[in-house]
């Protein structure tokens, strides 16, 4: 059966942690990094469960800061 | 996958930074719904191809920077003035395609006469208005569109109505007047109202590129500094609080009657 498989890559200087991301993804990929800040003193989104992720892109339509490319591919 | 796997698997780059967004930091707090606003905006632009063409009046408020972050042509405007500004812009350069970017203070407050009047004149411009229901730039003081018990710094009780007048719903306004050729209602708390605020953003670009009057898009945002909640809790407050004065949905369309 045809899998939809996707990939984030999130500009972590630019991520103000603002959480909303998180909280839009559906297969929850995502989550905000505990104990480690960007420069800008955030505690910036990461893919804490990558293999979850299915390209849907809704963390990049909701987030503030355009931090967020996704990519996706069909593979049988 | 990674990002190279999905590529030489024949997949592809589904969502971006929007090119004309600059590469900069926004100074918005985090979450906030103008960054959203922006990426919209500039998406828009680029996909009609309007690089060249757009002109954009930035308001005061937290928006007054939105002259660096989106790459085309801005003027600033005084408090509240934008739709004036952008009358002469727009009668003055007819290939222009002319935007006015406000807040509530800005629009419908100290600028709420440029507003009703450039409406009622049908301006051939798009005016994109994000209502937070509250002064968010100078530190959250009580906007006309403030909701009755909404607590800002200037009603920390909340607001009354007794005191303070009712809530200003000037979307439904301007869509009495017969100037206006579409007047829409939309947020952008969820992935799917996003896509349909697009939609809406680009609807009043092409409206205003065709000269056919004056479109409106109201963003019923948050503010979640002003509000003193996390962004997350602050879109939770806004559907349970904001939607019911202000209802989402298309108000009026001339243009694409249904
Ligand atoms: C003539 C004038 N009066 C008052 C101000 C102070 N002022 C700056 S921004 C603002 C209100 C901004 O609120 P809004 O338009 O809702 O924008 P937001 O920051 O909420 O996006 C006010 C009253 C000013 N800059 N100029
Ligand atoms: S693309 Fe969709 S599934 Fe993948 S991280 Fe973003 S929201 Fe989650
Ligand atoms: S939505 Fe954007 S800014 Fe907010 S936490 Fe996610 S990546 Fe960072
Ligand atoms: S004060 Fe409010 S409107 Fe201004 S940037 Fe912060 S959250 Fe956004
Ligand atoms: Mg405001």
């Amino acid at each position: 059966m045809a899998k939809v498989i996707g990939t984030v890559e999130i500009d972590s200087a630019k991520c103000k942690g603002c959480n909303l991301c998180v909280v839009a993804c559906p297969t929850d990929v995502l989550a905000l990094r505990a104990k480690e800040v960007n420069d800008r003193g955030y505690h910036f989104a990461y893919a804490a469960d990558p293999e979850k992720c299915i390209g849907c892109a809704s963390c990049a339509l909701v987030c503030p800061d355009a931090c967020i490319e996704v990519y996706k591919v069909i593979s049988n | 996958m990674t990002k190279e796997e999905i590529i030489s698997a024949g997949g592809s780059k589904v969502a971006a930074k929007p090119r004309l967004l600059l590469d900069v930091n926004m100074h918005y707090c985090p979450g906030c719904s103008h960054g959203v606003v922006h990426k919209l905006v500039a998406e828009v632009i680029d996909e009609l191809g309007m690089e060249d063409t757009a002109i954009g009046v930035a308001p005061v408020g937290c928006a007054v920077f939105a002259y660096n972050y989106i790459d085309v042509d801005w003027v600033e405007a005084a408090h509240g003035r934008a739709p004036a500004v952008a009358t002469a812009l727009s009668r003055l350069n007819p290939d222009a395609t002319v935007f006015t970017y406000q807040g509530d203070g800005d629009l419908a407050a100290i600028g709420t006469c440029e507003t009703i009047h450039a409406c009622n004149r049908g301006e051939n411009i798009a005016i994109i208005f994000i209502n937070n229901g509250i002064y968010g730039m100078t530190g959250g003081q009580m906007a006309p569109t403030t909701l009755e018990g909404m607590k800002t710094s200037t009603t920390p009780y909340g607001r009354r109505v007794d005191l303070n007048g009712y809530p200003l719903n000037i979307t439904s306004l301007v869509k009495e007047l017969d100037g206006t050729c579409y007047v829409t209602r939309q947020a952008v708390h969820t992935p799917a109202a996003v896509r349909k605020a697009k939609a809406a953003i680009k609807q009043a670009f092409i409206n205003a590129r065709d000269k056919k009057g004056t479109s409106f898009v109201e963003i019923v945002s948050t503010c979640n500094s002003g509000w003193k909640m996390s962004p997350e809790k602050a879109n939770k407050w806004m559907e349970e609080n904001m939607f019911e004065k202000y209802p989402l949905g298309e108000l009026k369309n001339t243009v694409n009657p249904k």
